[in-house]
């Protein structure tokens, strides 16, 4: 891989990750397998959209294990939302999606990465067009850069697709559909098992011409746009092999892998 | 690597917390040389396993293993022999 320029990697730095003490104090059922939780963290330092936080989980016995969670929404105060999905088989998410009660606490590490995030340039002469490649609960970072840019007045064009196993799984649908009409975000869903009735691609996994920019986005010749990709491994490794084949390059792909999980 | 394992592995950025451990501060976008083959990748783009022994960083291209944060009862055990050097941005510039 060639070297990306220094200018495009941002600074290290920041504030020192701590663990920190966290409690549920909202709670939103998204799908009938997956919940957005918030939490006070009264010392959050803030952060970016796409960062995510390590959660660690202690039981009585003192056994204690940690998972990563992706930052669903942009700082509000010292509240930090996350988007779990429960994988059936799992020791930490059907707690998170089931049995955690407002009120309880753990703790919360972070904001973690530098990466894979995405701010507004405002100063710049055309903003950079971005597209969203989501895989399940992968959409969970790439929503929060939605809900960034919708707070932060951002006109970059953005273009969200999303692809989930069948109708049931889609979590943020109204919201979506509402920063679609009323934002200029373009959001294109994916089926990989199951459609709605009278959808009109056959599901599949996504290929090239889910990912390629429509003709009528209006996207900028120039700066080339750039793509984060996000969701379970396997998913991400597809999405960029399929990038690079429509002329992405390493330099406008960043890409964020959630493990076996999160399909 | 075998399709099974490359296919149930994380990147960087999942390694990006128990590195800061060590470091202090986020370093996913710490530019990192493979002492096997010399490619270079940002942190968040190389390989990462989880749950042990330790955090590991692999070569997404070679396999070779970069580094290794171990945390025991008494110590926090960084290896970093696989890797030829680390470059740390400092500045972010507008260019
Ligand atoms: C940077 C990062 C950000 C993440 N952000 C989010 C997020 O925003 N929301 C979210 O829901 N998750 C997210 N994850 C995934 C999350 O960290 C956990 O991996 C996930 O919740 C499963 O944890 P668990 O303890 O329930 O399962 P584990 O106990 O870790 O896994 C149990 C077993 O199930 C297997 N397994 C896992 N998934 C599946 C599956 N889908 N089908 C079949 N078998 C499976 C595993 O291989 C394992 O053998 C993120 C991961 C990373 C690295
Ligand atoms: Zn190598």
């Amino acid at each position: 891989m060639t070297e990306t320029p220094l200018r495009d990697r941002g600074k290290v730095g920041g504030p020192r990750p701590r663990w920190l003490p966290a409690r549920l104090a909202g709670l939103r059922s998204e799908t009938g397998t997956a919940r957005t939780m918030t939490f006070d963290v009264p010392e959050w330092p803030g952060h970016q959209a796409g960062q995510h936080v390590d959660l660690r989980l202690t039981a009585a016995d003192g056994y204690s294990t940690e998972r990563s969670y992706s930052i669903a929404a942009p700082a509000e105060d010292a509240r930090v939302s996350i988007t779990v999905q429960e994988v059936g088989t799992g020791e930490v998410s059907p707690y998170l999606v089931e049995n955690m009660e407002l009120g309880d606490a753990l703790e919360m590490r972070g904001p973690i990465g530098g990466w894979f995030v995405w701010s507004p340039s405002p100063e710049a002469p055309v903003e950079q067009p971005i597209l969203l490649v989501a895989g399940g609960s992968g959409v969970v970072p790439l929503m929060a850069m939605v809900r960034e840019r919708a707070r932060s007045g951002s006109r970059a064009p953005f273009r969200l697709v999303y692809s989930v196993r069948d109708p049931g799984q889609v979590l943020f649908a109204p919201e979506l559909a509402q920063h679609a009409q009323d934002e200029g975000v373009q959001v294109d869903l994916v089926y990989s098992r199951e459609t709605p009735k009278d959808f009109a691609r056959p599901a599949g996994r996504i290929t090239a011409r889910d990912l390629a920019t429509p003709p009528d986005a209006g996207w900028p010749d120039d700066p080339p746009p750039r793509a984060y990709v996000c969701g379970p491994t396997a998913f991400v490794e597809h999405a960029i092999r399929t990038l690079l084949d429509l002329g992405y390059t390493n330099h406008n792909i960043r890409a964020e892998r959630f493990g076996p999980s999160g399909g | 690597m075998t399709e099974q394992s490359a296919s149930n592995s994380l990147d960087g950025n999942a390694a990006a917390g128990p590195f800061t451990d060590v470091f202090g501060f986020d370093v996913s976008t710490v530019l990192v040389t493979c002492g096997g083959c010399r490619a270079s990748a940002v942190f968040a783009e190389q390989r990462a396993f989880l749950g042990g022994p330790g955090t590991v960083l692999r070569c997404p291209g070679c396999d070779h293993l970069l580094a290794r944060v171990v945390q025991t009862t008494d110590e926090l055990w960084l290896d970093m022999s696989g890797s030829s050097c680390w470059r740390f941005p400092l500045e972010a510039s507008t260019a």
